[in-house]
């Protein structure tokens, strides 16, 4: 007998190698998904009672070609194919293990597909999550959800995006994109811990193992050690992030005592090694400057001129006018509040109308004692936020302002 | 990804439609299906998240309550209310462009005659979390 949690956990590791195994073989997404599940399930049911096979990788691999073949069988049309990709086989020519998680990540996050398609074919087809499990994250019916992975899969069919790991002219762009799908994941469940339902799948979690699965794969990628570090860092702000009411909880006033000290422990040593790997990119100094923020004990021991430099940098790399926000007030925290309100009047153009812009400035013109001014600003950052505990804090920011200037 | 939800507004008077039990048969039919083949592409494409038709303004109640005693309860049609809600889609798409794509879609859903009815379809985008995290 073979434990049943040892079973339980590397199943879900065996799963995308499988997949990306029997995809590689026959090309066909859809078909090699049914199959490689059926093996798992399979798996689950005769390993605990029969002891593991003595390669369970190449047991559920075969399996699951041996349904894939029996269900072509059964097709009269499909038998060429089946026989067409036999003979592309080449035997021996078995690549490394995790390559085919790699592969598989690759072609998820491709750029053809839209980033929600590619969130939810990764969870799928990499994380092994239920349609069911995904559709509750993203708080849709499984209907839904079901159609949308079913779309991606076809969009990937007919694109014919050839299974293999991108040719090095074009691997730095599409690893691009795969990074840029985990940190939307990530953000998507770091962000929804507001009215924290306990059945919804944790997805910064599942971002965060993918994120390391790519990191045990490319150790030297400073990129990929940037990212996985600036998410364990942000993560382990989550318990002191939100009220006992799912009321947001500026940095500043969070209990710092609540934050998750392995995971900053992890986190900046991650950061530290990103950053002397001499490229520079986005995820690196998003992690650096989560750091600062992590190491500080108290919130007024928050090294912000180093911040601000780091946002310097940041801008320059990306050019996103967010990043300037932060820049303006990282500045305001080093310079004064009319340094960083001098920062936000070129972004006036930029972001017409957007309510971080008008939150910030109310922010600002807060310390500079214009209550009157930031009450306004308050209000209209509230009226034009899509999230709900924003608003709620903004309208609370405008209201307790409103109340001192009576 | 954002969600949105799409209230169609049916008001007789701008409309000049009238009432859809006036209606010829088939203009009803071509109406229903051409709202039927909408919704069904709309879940093809992993876009609906739900989609209700509201009974008609004869059935509506309006309850008031200030707490004490008994609430008030009216009857509707509300003759003063000339536009009527009726009924709303509630679609998670990947941008504010295509729920109004959306939106104009079900507006000029066909009405007597086919022609297209042009509904006020009111476009409103649902409260979701907080966004990335930033510094404040």
């Amino acid at each position: 007998m073979t434990s049943t949690a040892r079973i339980e956990d590397l199943l879900p590791e065996l799963a995308p190698q499988v997949l990306g195994a029997v995809v590689r073989r026959y090309g066909d997404f859809d078909a090699a998904e049914d199959a490689v599940q059926e093996a798992l399930l399979a798996a689950a049911m005769h390993w605990p009672a029969e002891g593991l096979p003595d390669n369970p990788r190449g047991w559920l691999i075969q399996t699951a070609v041996r349904r894939l073949t029996d269900q072509y069988r059964s097709d009269q049309a499909r038998r060429r194919r089946e026989e067409s990709a036999a003979l592309r086989e080449l035997p021996g020519a078995e690549p490394a293990q995790r390559d085919e998680t790699l592969v598989l990540l690759f072609m998820c996050c491709h750029p053809a597909l839209t980033p929600a398609s590619s969130i939810a074919l990764t969870l799928r087809a990499v994380a092994g999550l239920s349609t069911a499990e995904i559709a509750t994250a993203f708080l849709v019916p499984e209907a839904t959800m079901a159609q949308r992975i079913s779309r991606a899969k076809q969009q990937i069919k007919a694109s014919g995006i050839p299974f293999r790991i991108p040719a090095p002219q074009e691997f730095e762009a599409r690893l691009r994109s795969v990074l840029h799908v985990l940190y939307l994941l990530f953000n998507e469940g770091y962000t929804s811990s507001a009215g924290a339902d306990l059945h919804r799948t944790d997805l910064s979690g599942e971002a965060i193992r993918l994120t390391r699965t790519m990191h045990a794969m490319l150790p030297e990628h400073s990129e990929v050690t940037g990212l996985l570090a600036l998410m364990l860092l942000n993560d382990a702000r989550r318990p002191a992030r939100t009220g006992a009411h799912g009321e947001l909880i500026p940095l500043a006033e969070q209990d710092r005592t609540r934050w998750n000290r392995p995971a900053i422990a992890e986190g900046v040593r991650l950061a530290a090694t990103a950053m002397s790997g001499g490229v520079v990119g986005e995820y690196q100094l998003q992690a650096a400057i989560a750091a600062l923020h992590d190491g500080a004990e108290r919130a007024e021991d928050t090294d912000w001129p180093q911040i601000l430099g780091l946002y310097g940098l940041l801008a320059r790399l990306s050019g996103n006018p967010i990043v300037e926000l932060n820049r303006a007030v990282a500045a305001a925290m080093v310079h004064g509040p009319r340094a960083g309100l001098d920062l936000l009047a070129p972004l006036e153009e930029r972001l017409p109308g957007h309510y971080r812009l008008d939150a910030v400035r109310g922010h600002l013109l807060d310390m500079i004692g214009d209550t009157e001014a930031a009450a306004a600003h308050y209000r209209a950052a509230a009226a034009r936020t899509t999230s709900e505990p924003e608003r709620q804090y903004l309208v609370t920011k405008a209201a307790k302002l409103n109340q001192q200037n009576r | 990804m954002p969600r949105y939800m799409l209230l169609t507004k049916y008001d007789v008077d701008s409309i000049g439609a009238g009432p859809m039990s006036e209606w010829d048969p088939d203009d009803i039919t071509a109406h229903l299906e051409f709202l039927r083949a909408l919704n069904q592409e709309l879940i093809d494409n992993g876009e609906l998240v739900d989609m209700q038709a509201l009974t008609g303004p004869e059935l509506a109640k309006i309850v008031t309550f200030d707490g004490q005693g008994s609430p008030v309860v009216t009857d509707g049609p509300y003759t003063e209310v000339k536009e009527v809600l009726a009924g709303y889609q509630l679609v998670d798409v990947e941008s504010e462009a295509r729920a109004i794509e959306i939106a104009a879609r079900v507006s000029a859903a066909p009405g007597p005659g086919g022609v297209p009815l042009r509904n006020r379809i009111e476009v409103r985008q649902l409260m979701g979390a907080a966004l990335e995290p930033g510094d404040l």
